[in-house]
């Protein structure tokens, strides 16, 4: 049995209150009126900001009001202008917050999938990784709830995060009303809830069978979990898409890419087996998991390199089909990115795609701690970005920036996953030893 | 020093491999295993150094990627720039997308057709050449272990029959 120890439960409860200060500090600091916002931009910014700030209001403008700008006259626009800067400051300490609850969830998540194609496929060399996975997916259902909780807040009243949700700009949007029957309040919510409650579903009755099979007289409950896991990918392949749509894809509600829902799913896919690896090794390193192998890291290394492969494909397929055709509306979305964007969204590419290509291409490296953990950080924080990338243009525009709110957001759900994580992991045997599989597992040898 | 060798035959993989682990245990000197089919784990019970064809690989693909690079600069670029779907091709980082999807391919192919050329002239395979297996039987269910002898075939034919073998020929090395 793991024991919890106090020093991490310590570190945790400290980066969450951290985290939670520096989250309060990011409301606090958000302008409150027009005035206060201008005085933030003109304060921070210099000349050369300035004006490609302005340039660029112009596209963001048209990707968030429809035609309505282009007619105001130009002090007409000013105005309005000081008025879009000012909602994009008072979007950012939500957009922070909503970043990082999306991606610990999407971490749960990712591993809830390799978890259900481990049970499905039957596979011989994990079952001894099982509770580690069963530990990290009990963070999805507080994950979820909470990424939800912040999505309705930041929504609510005259303050929308997701502009499809603002009555007004619905009302001057011809192509936000014809999407209304699916992008409105009520069947978000009942969709998200049918998601979520889908998925934390497939988790506990796995985790039940997975307990009940420790003390089983035959495989009974094995097979139910391989039943289940198998109903549950079809579902879960379907809910994943719809999710990346609602929670992600809908922020930019003019856009939108059917390649999307996989490019999310491997981004979910690579941080949760890099967030496996790093577990384990933690683990391992406490002198627990002693069946765990130098193979089994070898092994979760080779995906996290085949999967960084397959998310570069994945985010090329996808630019590049833009880039070709070129058509206005959907190259803004690219447009938009590259502008005021280019370090993260250029350097996300060399975190994910080539820092791992190159390094772990040698098959000795996969097999060191130290180093996957070194590199599981790179990727890990590579993905953060990758999420950053997809909401803060939409959010906060040109006033992006990684700073108290950024970071602070991050070290608070750091500090609930470490919590919920390293809790449920102290609760159940870290063997699965009835498993079928496990002698298979125990001696995997590659 | 005689040029005989021993050649032990086993029908099992297992059993070689247990016999292999032996015979080094002894540390004689293995000089050939032929097999019907690659045995998981037999190059490092042998003690064979480890493949250096991954290195070669890596090389290979560096190639590739360099010659793909070069070539859509000459052609598409340099030599004959033209204006594709309103892209005109005058320089070539503002195309580099659309030559990406060539730049891997290429990769991958002198990867992986060099890697196998590699492979065949370092194991001496080429077209029309005569088979070295000197019992057709490896090549269908059996497995045979090369060891030369050296003054020791009575003791070397004692470890080897009970290792398990199913047959064993002392014969001129040829």
């Amino acid at each position: 049995m793991y024991t919890f120890s106090s020093k991490l439960r310590m570190g945790a409860i400290i980066l969450m209150i951290v985290g939670l200060l520096g989250i309060a500090y990011g409301f606090i600091s958000a302008p409150g009126t027009v005035e206060e916002a201008k005085a933030m931009v003109s304060n921070a910014g210099h000349g050369g900001h300035e004006t490609e700030a302005h340039e660029e209001h112009g596209e963001a403008v048209t990707a968030h009001h429809g035609e309505a700008s282009h007619e105001a006259h130009a002090e007409g626009h000013s105005a309005e202008h000081d008025e879009h800067v000012f909602h994009q400051l008072q979007n950012k300490p939500y957009a922070a917050l909503y970043v990082a609850a999306f991606f610990f969830m999407m971490i749960s998540l990712g591993v809830l999938a390799f978890y259900a194609i481990n049970r499905a496929a039957q596979a011989g060399w994990s079952p001894v990784l099982f509770r580690v996975m069963e530990g990290i997916t009990a963070y999805l259902l507080p994950g979820a709830v909470i990424l939800i909780v912040v999505w309705v807040v930041a929504n609510m009243g005259h303050h929308h995060l997701f502009i499809w949700t603002d009555k007004e700009v619905v009302a001057e949007d011809h192509l936000l009303q014809g999407k209304s029957g699916y992008l409105n309040m009520v069947s978000f919510l009942i969709r998200a809830v049918i998601y979520v409650a889908g998925w934390v579903l497939y988790r506990q009755f796995s985790r039940k069978f997975s307990i009940a099979q420790d003390t089983a007289e035959d495989d009974r409950y094995y097979v139910k979990n391989f039943r289940i896991s198998a109903v549950f990918l079809v579902f879960f392949l379907v809910t994943e898409s719809m999710m990346s749509w609602d929670w992600i894809m809908s922020v930019e509600p003019h856009w939108f890419s059917t390649l999307f829902a996989w490019y999310v799913f491997a981004s979910m896919f690579v941080s949760g087996i890099t967030v496996i690896a790093m577990v384990t090794i933690y683990l391992k390193s406490k002198g627990y998991l002693e069946y765990v192998n130098d193979s089994h890291l070898h092994d979760l290394a080779k995906f996290m390199f085949g999967i960084s492969i397959f998310w570069t494909y994945l985010w090329f397929s996808q630019f590049l089909l833009y880039w070709y055709s070129n058509i206005p509306e959907e190259a803004t979305y690219f447009v938009q990115r590259i502008a005021d964007y280019k370090l993260p969204f250029f350097g996300m590419v060399v975190m994910n795609f080539l820092f791992p290509l190159l390094v772990l291409m040698n098959s000795d490296y996969k097999r060191l701690g130290w180093f996957i953990i070194m590199v599981g950080c790179v990727i890990l924080v590579g993905h953060y970005l990758d999420i950053y990338n997809m909401i803060m243009p939409s959010t906060v525009g040109s006033q992006w920036s990684i700073g108290i709110p950024e970071i602070s957001s991050v070290l608070f759900f750091l500090g609930l996953f470490i919590m919920v994580v390293f809790t449920a992991l102290t609760k159940v045997p870290l063997l699965a030893k009835r498993n079928p599989f496990i002698g298979e597992s125990k001696h995997f040898h590659y | 020093m005689s040029n005989k060798i021993i050649q032990a035959i086993y029908n099992d993989d297992d059993v070689l491999m247990a016999a292999v682990k032996k015979v080094k245990a002894e540390k004689l000197h293995i000089e050939e295993i032929y097999t019907p089919f690659p045995v998981h784990g037999l190059d490092k019970a042998m003690g064979l150094p480890h493949t250096r064809i991954a290195i070669a690989a890596f090389i290979y693909g560096c190639i590739g990627l360099t010659v793909a690079t070069s070539m859509m600069g000459y052609i598409m670029i340099a030599d004959w720039p033209q204006d594709i779907g309103g892209k005109p091709y005058f320089s070539f980082l503002e195309n580099m997308p659309s030559f990406v999807p060539i730049m891997f391919e290429m990769t991958v192919f002198f990867g992986a057709h060099l890697m196998v050329i590699t492979f065949y002239m370092r194991s001496k395979l080429w077209p029309f050449k005569e088979a070295e297996n000197p019992d057709v039987r490896t090549t269908d269910d059996h497995f045979l272990m090369e060891i030369a002898v050296d003054n020791n075939e009575s003791e070397l034919t004692a470890l080897l029959e009970e290792t398990g073998a199913v047959e064993l020929i002392v014969t001129e090395k040829h």
